[in-house]
């Protein structure tokens, strides 16, 4: 009980500390969702394509699946911190140290997408008539896209948690509540929670958004 | 890259790197001792599997700053909170293989096991868990790989462990730039190293049964 009564009394600070102070609630929001999202999208970009590439060659998604699969054990603290030496502080280095941390998951599930669709499929296609562009476009895109979207849902909920510790390294958003509560325990209770709730609140409505997109894409994409 | 601080610190470095595996086997250990009756329970049982790893996922997708924080402000400050947070973190994936695991063994072997005489803790421990263990140290990997990287922001709170000598260089203002990296690939090493191997152990699994 007494731990209900802690959330519930959390909660109730929480909201109070952010109708007072909203603009500072809303730039660290801000800046920790543009931290977030251009963190996805740069890995996207980057790891979409290369995932399609891999997934094409046994022995290029083998290479690709273990060095990355290994280099994926170091800590996302450990990517924050040593982009620092080489990047300095601030926003940017943060961006690249959260990208790098989206990438395999993204990576990983495109290649597993679209090794997982079914020859079969990709033969009647071309049988059809249709070019290379257009099997990948309109058979075997759709039918890989609930496995990608599983991987973006992966690096979402990842990077949004790590976008907390951009903090150390000046990178700003939701993390400097809570590197600001724990600095000073006492003034900081609210301060800190702030930090605390408003991130937790952050993945999890993240992973229930796109654990919802995948679940459409499995729908739309499956054939009945 | 810029070694100068464990050239200069080496006892420095080792003891906290021996704290932060200390602090990394006390998690598992106790984690292991809930998480395998637990996910026992919830194969078993089956209105429970989706709820218990319902509320383990959300605990899991909690970023660990985030808990830890919490934590901190409710249990007080030191290893307790670590170890809690620590702890909860580990239970999702422990409890989700133990629970894939058994539920992957096969009801033929487990009938054959019954014929023969077994009682249920004979089935459990001689069939059922010694088939499920691929499964179970699979978790486990995943499990200390992050309890590796949860273990150095939990230096935040007074833990120790490789993740103090990141904490100590950011607090001098990035002075010791040197202290910064040297924890970071400290740590990643030990991160990849515990992968390696437990990847290994994995893989040794089967062949070790079949022995």
């Amino acid at each position: 009980m007494h731990l209900f009564h802690g959330i519930a009394s959390a909660v109730g600070g929480v909201l109070q500390y952010i109708r007072a102070n909203p603009d500072d609630f809303r730039a660290k929001l801000d800046t920790h969702l543009e931290l977030s999202l251009f963190a996805l999208l740069i890995a996207f970009v980057i790891c979409f394509p290369l995932g399609v590439a891999i997934s094409r060659s046994r022995i290029a998604s083998f290479w690709a699946l273990n060095l990355v699969g290994i280099a994926r054990a170091v800590p996302s603290i450990a990517i924050l911190f040593l982009a620092y030496p080489f990047l300095g502080l601030g926003f940017r280095p943060a961006l690249l140290a959260l990208a790098v941390l989206a990438s395999p998951p993204i990576l990983f599930n495109t290649n597993a997408g679209f090794r997982n669709v079914d020859p079969a499929l990709r033969e009647a296609a071309y049988g059809m008539g249709m070019t290379t562009a257009q099997v990948l476009r309109r058979i075997e895109l759709p039918l890989a896209l609930p496995v990608i979207l599983a991987g973006v849902r992966t690096a979402a909920v990842e990077v949004i948690a790590s976008a907390t510790l951009a903090t150390f390294i000046g990178g700003g958003g939701l993390g400097d509540y809570i590197n600001e509560g724990l600095g000073n325990l006492t003034v900081g209770q609210n301060v800190l929670l702030v930090g605390v709730v408003s991130v937790s609140v952050l993945t999890l409505v993240a992973q229930l958004l796109l654990g919802g997109l995948e679940l459409w894409a499995r729908r739309v994409a499956v054939p009945q | 890259m810029d070694f100068s601080y464990l050239t200069n610190n080496p006892g420095t470095v080792l003891a906290a790197l021996g704290q932060h595996i200390e602090i990394t086997a006390l998690t598992l250990a106790i984690a292991i001792v809930i998480a395998v009756p637990l996910g026992t329970l919830i194969a078993r049982i089956s209105i429970l599997y989706t709820p218990v790893l319902g509320i383990l996922g959300i605990i899991y997708t909690i970023p660990s700053f985030a808990l830890l924080g919490f934590l901190i402000q409710y249990v007080g400050i030191g290893i307790r909170s670590s170890l809690v947070a620590l702890v909860a973190y580990a239970q999702f994936m422990l409890v989700l293989s133990v629970a894939t695991g058994l539920r992957g063994v096969d009801s033929a072997v487990i009938d054959a096991g019954r014929g023969m005489g077994m009682t249920d803790r004979q089935i459990l421990f001689r069939i059922e868990y010694p088939l499920a263990l691929p499964v179970m140290v699979a978790g486990l990997r995943v499990a200390t790989v992050a309890t590796i990287a949860i273990a150095s922001v939990a230096a935040l709170d007074d833990a120790g462990g490789l993740g103090a000598l990141l904490f100590d260089g950011i607090n001098n203002s990035f002075a010791s730039t040197s202290e910064v990296q040297v924890g970071a690939i400290a740590v990643s090493l030990l991160a990849i190293a515990a992968d390696l191997l437990l990847r290994a152990a994995q893989r040794a699994v089967p062949a070790a049964r079949a022995g």
